[in-house]
């Protein structure tokens, strides 16, 4: 695939955000973080698309739809090296990288099951620690690291 | 919120020495009138009588009442109230609430939910700060110092959580580590490399001999049956240490043996009237360090 169609293919929506450079693996997990499922605005979804760094890759696009950075924040769990393209026009008028947030509450699962956070009513909370170019989560209620991640159901 | 005592790695270096320093003074002056007029409550969602009991005695020698339960079958717990209203409702009635709970990180929402201190007796295999304050408080009662403390840690170390708070508590006081455990019970990687970012030296061993005449303390723990799912693998770990009066010979003069208690097998009884074992000194001075954490946590120093 040419790096022109590539282009098109991020460019092809009038106004928006294009959600690039996601692992194939995790591009459900992306919907899920972004609650595209519950999204009314039209959403095309590119899996297993060819990349150059990735291998396999996905491309989310939503229509007229801009996100806050800190939304944008909680896709650096499934997706750390993902692109954001803001789309006006047909044209990206900004692109920028994601980047990790320190703390993550509420959308990640402790992977603990003995942690308060999977046996009571109790908002979860993790700080980001990346070792070994991994996302790690660690628990601020159980203290324990949560490996990978398990995305809370809405 | 008001300060709690929740995991050992909320207090820096100064904050743990204070609460030495008034231990201290607390087993100096004995029992006082400085909390009259207080109510503690001791919330013990999972029972621990030697725990309860060192919290109360403390609360009590300190001139406070005490209310609570020491399990919750006859509670409305048991009814399948939520964590987060018994507490608000107890938080109503008392100054503190001190609470053991099953549940790990349940004392840290528990003091994210309620205006009052609340200190952490136990959260299932995570913290029990508590019992490493005691036991920084008997290491610096025997030895005269903190700093450059040689420990040698004995038993189960994989699922241990008093060694593991106690390696962190010590890690602001420059000590040294040797790891005596089966195979199967080593020490954790990840506290391994919390101790190697910090440049704390270690040794690991499964030989009990090898280094008794290298350590300051002996800090000896029991193989706790709960931990195995499977009744064999427990009985092939729970003897696997025995401490016993003629191994003692050439230890250091200053060395001393601790245990949290209760002990099964692990120290022989013919070890107890040498003048290296100090474990129940050292469960004595649990009292005192509770004192000190309630009248702390209460605003007293
Ligand atoms: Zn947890």
């Amino acid at each position: 695939m040419s790096e022109r169609n590539t282009q098109l293919k991020v460019s092809a929506i009038k106004d928006g955000t294009v959600l690039d450079h996601i692992p194939a693996q995790s591009l459900f997990q992306v919907i899920d973080i972004l609650d595209l499922s519950h999204c009314g605005n039209p959403v095309t979804i590119g899996v297993n698309l060819e990349s150059k760094t990735l291998g396999r890759k996905g491309i989310i696009k939503i229509s007229d739809r801009f996100f806050l950075d800190e939304e944008l924040s909680r896709i650096a769990l499934a997706a750390p090296d993902a692109t954001v393209n803001i789309i006006r026009d047909y044209q990206v008028v900004s692109k920028k990288r994601i980047e990790l947030p320190a703390e993550v509450i509420g959308i990640a699962k402790c992977s603990n099951p003995m942690c308060v956070t999977n046996n009571q009513a109790v908002t979860t909370r993790f700080a980001t620690v990346v070792e070994d170019k991994k996302v790690k989560l660690l628990c601020h209620y159980c203290e324990k690291t949560t490996e990978e991640f398990i995305p809370l159901r809405h | 919120m008001s300060k709690s005592l929740i995991s050992i790695n909320d207090f820096s270096r100064d904050e743990l020495l204070h609460i030495l320093s008034v231990a201290r003074e607390m087993e100096e002056t004995g029992s006082s009138k400085l909390l009259d007029g207080k109510v503690v409550a001791c919330l013990f969602f999972e029972p621990s009588t030697r725990t309860r009991l060192s919290f109360e005695t403390a609360a009590k020698r300190l001139g406070a009442k005490v209310i609570g339960f020491s399990d919750v079958a006859n509670t409305s717990i048991s009814k399948g109230e939520t964590l987060k209203d018994t507490i608000k409702m107890v938080s109503n009635y008392v100054d503190i609430i001190v609470m053991r709970h099953p549940l790990e990180g349940a004392a840290r929402y528990a003091s994210e939910i309620c205006d009052i201190p609340v200190v952490n007796a136990g959260d299932g295999a995570n913290q029990h700060p508590s019992q490493t304050l005691l036991d920084l408080y008997t290491i610096l009662q025997t030895q005269g110092r903190l700093e450059r403390v040689a420990v040698n840690m004995v038993g189960d170390l994989k699922y241990g959580r008093t060694v593991h708070s106690l390696l962190q508590a010590l890690s602001h006081f420059d000590p040294e580590f040797i790891f005596t455990a089966p195979e199967a019970l080593r020490m954790p990687a990840e506290y391994k490399t919390f101790l190697e970012k910090r440049g704390i030296p270690f040794l690991e061993t499964d030989s009990l001999m090898e280094h008794l005449c290298d350590c300051d303390i002996l800090y000896m723990t029991r193989v706790q049956q709960e931990r195995f799912s499977d009744p064999m693998e427990y009985e092939k770990f729970k003897d696997v240490y025995r401490l016993e009066r003629s191994m003692l010979a050439g230890v250091r003069e200053n060395m001393k043996i601790l245990h949290p208690l209760p002990r099964v097998g692990e120290i022989a009884e013919d070890v107890d009237n040498t003048p290296y074992a100090y474990y129940f000194k050292q469960a004595q001075n649990g009292m005192y360090v509770r004192m000190a954490i309630i009248a702390c946590l209460l605003g007293y120093r």
